[in-house]
């Protein structure tokens, strides 16, 4: 049987943060979500990208960890801090390059997605990724992604010497995508005069180059 | 005089918005149940599955429904976090009467007695109809049918109406029209079969989450997006073809996509001959529509309409989504009817692939109209003026066709005649108009003037803070039903707790007062289950034909489509609803075979002429105002700004204004800003974002109070469905003065308060990860 990997399609995000309120209801850090959900720059684009942990082959943040407190387990999965060992460093916060791990003080623990171990070791999904409406997380096989979705997964990063291999695929869409963008590019011309029959509302406003972009 | 007795400040401490965060018994708790009940969210049409985690007569958290076919275990935020409203700090417990100092218990005798009382002395002093009732379709269709009944037998009014009313009733009416039935035309299935999309007035990612999905699913087998949307809505980001079009003028756009779908012969002219009637004055209405004319309309450059036209016309299959953004007008009707005009024309409706829905924005917008709560109808989506549909509902209700009043005022028009002081007296029942409707001020005054007002809800909405009786309801998992979700799909809502408190099922409520009022012999129901049997006999033959559907059926076939008519001779006239049939299948796809439901069998073109809107920018007012939701709350937010994660999420209002609107007006990004428009107005914060049109500024509608957007909406109604007309409004948008910006702090501090929260929590750190 193929493995279940986890794959994350920003394209596909709608910014919903179904996924952080699912991720929050997990009985090991309640009310907290481990999934991250990051804008752009909501000013220039509605292109949102959640961000899980990325499961890596030769996970960083336990290569970097004193007290050895962070376990992969033998299907892969990197847990996050052992309650006991955890000493509270934020190394492994420093050391990650996804930027996963967060140091929580009233815990004092460093606590980070662990694919929802409890329901992925029972063969269940994981929640973020059941919940998903848009399928932007989505918990299956290579083949089943590929068999039926558009999208390159990827899951080799390279951070300068580093080359990073991960459990987690993240998508690259086909072809190019513009993230940041603008009403205006598709319009007709808005300052143009006679451009409109109707009430132009800014008819005793000045113009303004069509000069597009921010400002 | 129904006056809110305390200040707004001594209400929310007393009755909320609460912020309410933690499950029934805590955290820790939360992993810990007795059992999984399988139901739905109470929440939007899509009528999402999901398993609700149950202990000791408490929701305590919910768990992925995977086995439901239309959402396999997927949920929105409001989804997921359902489960809060349960054991709320808020939550209604016992009966309340209004004096002079706030609220003070009464007993159900009471309560019952007085609201009976006011009811019989209004109508002997001013006529039955001065008393009118309001109802909701949060209900299950048993609730709405019963509703209708009610209001009809034991209230005898004719004035009753509901909450639908804002959401599609255009559609309702343009379906009618176009097709002679009021249904979304295909299950979802068929939209993952399309091979062009065509989405308008609709923010399918945050109002309809789980249809992004179907959406995706089509583009993963080559479907190509439309998107036509006044703002850069999530989907809208990923389009093939985007359509800004300003807000009010989606008939031109559509208008025009006809006129070249007939000037490049992209007519199916064999569906149009066999299957449909009209077309001659359509294609006569739409000649001079041409592109160059409809950009000036709408905005949109010229080729980009030749684009949307040529591919929603040429491809062999093709569906096209609307919802709120295109309905919500004084033209929402003709709207929704250019829409049909578009799928009739090409043949693109009745076959796998293609079709023409709404997105119901309402949990049962769909199965609470058709059976009986709309002023205009009785159940099976039967005419009220139509004497042989009223013949044959007097004989299953077993009264004289007289005595089922005519048609009533629409919701907007009820609170108009309040307003005029010719109805005094109103019940309501799980509606929030003072959020929901336009005009908010005006509305405020027309409840300030009834001599009575009974409430029927489990929290105290801003609406339900004017009633003078408060009797406790019950909240979806409190009771079960059905309802209808936006596919038309038939599903089962199960009971999961029983009602807290001194808290009743509403329509053990609904019954109580029927009895009071001496018309018990009506309303003979022992559960919900004989409601839904009656309703099978009511609904035998009308459009909206359920009487092939059983609770069981429900159960186990995951849903039924409706209609499901009877097909043998013995259902057709039987007189008890055992001995009608159940072998119809239900109906996934409506029009197979170019079968429409009027007399004629045809689908029906409309002619449509471009107009303006009912309130146009000019000078004082240059600026389109458009309203809208946002994922994380629902409707008026009465349930959901009480769920303290999904408030977070985004937690005040604020307006969307483009960059060169922004520059123009001295705006920056987070900066205070006053809307104003005729009505009223409004300080929120302005979130600069290139995303929407720059002579357009958008803010949400969920709040109340000095929040709500609702209070500079206008109440003009589209002559038809007599909806008014939320998306369009022209407003002057200004920086902030200082009194402003201190009454706009007020009214932040005013949407809610916080519970308490249990140590070791992380509110702070856990509110940033929210708020967005
Ligand atoms: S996989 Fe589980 S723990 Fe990780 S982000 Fe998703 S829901 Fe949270
Ligand atoms: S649930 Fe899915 S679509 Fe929603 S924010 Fe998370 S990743 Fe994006
Ligand atoms: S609100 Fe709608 S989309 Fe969200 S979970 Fe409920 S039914 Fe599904």
């Amino acid at each position: 049987m193929s493995e279940m990997r986890f794959f994350i399609d920003p394209i596909r995000c709608i910014g919903c943060k179904s996924c952080m309120q699912a991720c929050s209801e997990c009985a090991t850090h309640k009310g907290k979500p481990m999934i991250h959900l990051e804008y752009m720059e909501r000013g220039n684009s509605t292109q949102t990208v959640p961000m899980v942990c990325m499961h890596c082959e030769n996970p960083t943040c336990a290569a970097v960890c004193p007290a050895d407190a962070i376990k992969r387990t033998e299907d892969q999965v990197v847990q996050s801090s052992l309650k006991e060992r955890c000493i509270g460093c934020k190394n492994c916060v420093m050391a990650c390059p996804f930027g996963v791990p967060r140091y929580y003080p009233e815990m004092d623990q460093m606590l980070k997605c662990d694919m929802c171990y409890d329901r992925t070791s029972q063969g269940l999904k994981p929640m973020c990724a059941t919940v998903c409406p848009s399928e932007a997380l989505f918990y299956g096989t290579l083949e089943e992604f590929q068999s039926r979705r558009k999208g390159t997964p990827i899951n080799t990063f390279d951070f300068g010497m580093q080359e990073i291999k991960t459990r987690v695929f993240l998508v690259a869409p086909d072809g190019y995508v513009n993230l940041s963008m603008d009403v205006m590019h598709h319009l007709d011309g808005r300052f143009e005069d006679g451009a409109y029959d109707h009430l132009d509302p800014f008819s005793h406003l000045e113009a303004m180059p069509m000069s597009g972009g921010l400002l | 005089m129904a006056k809110v007795p305390l200040t707004r400040e001594e209400m929310v401490d007393l009755y909320g918005p609460t912020l309410h965060y933690t499950p029934a018994g805590g955290f820790k708790t939360i992993e810990e149940y007795d059992r999984l009940v399988a139901t739905h969210c109470c929440f939007c049409g899509q009528q999402c599955g999901i398993n609700l985690k149950v202990k000791d007569n408490a929701v305590v958290g919910f768990e992925p429904r995977t086995d439901f076919p239309f959402n396999k275990g997927k949920l929105c935020p409001k989804g997921v976090k359902r489960y809060l409203q349960g054991s709320h700090p808020d939550r209604l417990m016992y009966p309340m009467k209004r004096t002079e100092k706030g609220y003070e218990r009464i007993s159900w005798d009471q309560a019952l007695e007085e609201t009976v009382s006011k009811i019989k002395e209004i109508q002997a002093k001013y006529g039955r109809d001065s008393f009118a009732m309001l109802s909701g379709v949060s209900l299950t269709t048993e609730k709405s049918y019963l509703v209708g009944k009610f209001a009809r037998l034991a209230l005898q009014t004719a004035n009753l109406d509901y909450n639908g009313r804002l959401c599609m009733v255009s559609a309702g009416a343009g379906n009618k029209k176009a097709y002679g039935i009021d249904r979304a035309s295909n299950h979802w299935e068929d939209i993952t079969k399309a091979k062009v999309i065509f989405v308008i007035g609709t923010n399918i990612a945050e109002c309809f989450p789980i249809t992004t999905d179907y959406v995706w699913r089509a583009r993963d087998n080559g479907a190509k997006l439309i998107y036509a949307d006044p703002r850069m809505v999530p989907m809208a980001r990923t389009a093939d073809l985007y359509l800004p079009l300003r807000p009010g003028t989606d008939s031109a756009l559509l208008i025009s996509m006809l006129h070249v779908i007939i000037r490049d012969g992209l007519t199916d002219e064999k569906f149009i001959a066999e299957h449909t009637s009209g077309f001659e004055e359509t294609r006569e209405a739409v000649k001079d529509a041409t592109p160059e004319w409809a950009a000036k309309i709408t905005g949109i450059p010229a080729h980009q309409i030749e684009k949307a036209a040529r591919w929603y016309g040429e491809a062999e299959t093709g569906m096209i989504l609307h919802a709120r953004g295109l309905e919500h007008q004084t033209k929402g009707v003709e709207n929704v009817v250019s829409c049909a005009n578009l799928a009739l024309a090409t043949g693109k409706i009745g076959r796998e692939g293609c079709g023409h829905s709404t997105i119901t924005g309402q949990g049962n917008g769909q199965g609470g109209r058709e059976h009986g709560h709309k002023c205009d109808q009785l159940p099976g989506n039967r005419d009220i003026t139509n004497p042989e549909h009223r013949q044959y509902i007097a004989d299953i209700w077993g009264v004289e066709e007289s005595e089922i009043p005519g048609k009533g005022l629409s919701a907007q028009e009820i609170l108009n005649e309040i307003h005029a002081g010719n109805i005094k007296g109103l019940l309501s029942i799980c509606f929030n108009p003072l959020v929901s409707l336009p005009d908010a001020n005006f509305n405020r005054e027309a409840l300030e003037k009834l001599e009575h007002y009974t409430v029927i809800d489990f929290f105290l909405s801003e609406t339900a803070q004017h009633a003078d009786i408060v009797l406790p309801g019950s909240l979806q998992e409190e009771d079960e039903g059905t309802t209808t979700s936006g596919e038309g799909r038939v599903i089962k809502i199960n009971q999961a707790i029983t009602p807290p408190g001194e808290a009743k099922k509403d329509w053990e409520i609904l019954l109580d007062i029927a009895h009071r009022l001496g018309r018990g012999k009506y309303f003979p129901y022992q559960n919900t289950k004989e409601i839904f049997e009656e309703l099978r006999l009511a609904s035998r033959g009308g459009t909206a034909d359920y009487s092939g559907i059983t609770w069981e059926r429900v159960e186990k076939e995951n849903g039924v489509f409706w209609p499901a008519p009877q097909t043998t001779e013995k259902g057709k006239t039987a007189k008890r609803s055992e001995d009608l049939d159940t072998h119809h299948p239900g109906t996934p796809r409506l029009f197979e075979g170019g079968k429409f439901y009027h007399p004629d069998g045809r689908g029906h073109f409309n002619a449509v002429k471009w107009r303006e809107s009912g309130e146009v920018v000019d000078t004082e007012y240059p600026i389109w105002l458009t309203t809208g939701r946002v994922v994380s709350q629902y409707l008026s937010g009465t349930q959901t700004r009480r769920i303290g994660p999904l408030v977070d999420q985004y937690p005040n209002p604020r307006m969307e204004i483009h960059p060169r609107l922004a520059l123009k007006l001295n705006i920056q990004d987070n900066d205070w800003v006053t809307v104003k428009t005729r009505r009223g107005q409004i300080t929120v914060r302005a979130m600069v974002v290139n995303t929407i049109r720059p002579d357009t500024v958008f803010v949400p509608y969920h709040w109340g109070g000095k929040q709500s957007i609702n209070m500079l909406t206008q109440r003009a109604l589209d002559p038809v469905s007599k909806i008014p007309e939320f998306k369009v409004s022209a407003c002057v948008v200004s920086k902030a003065t200082p009194e402003e910006i201190r009454e706009g702090e007020e009214a932040q501090r005013l949407s809610g308060k916080t519970e308490k929260l249990p140590v070791n929590y992380g509110i702070n750190d856990r509110r940033r990860e929210f708020s967005r």
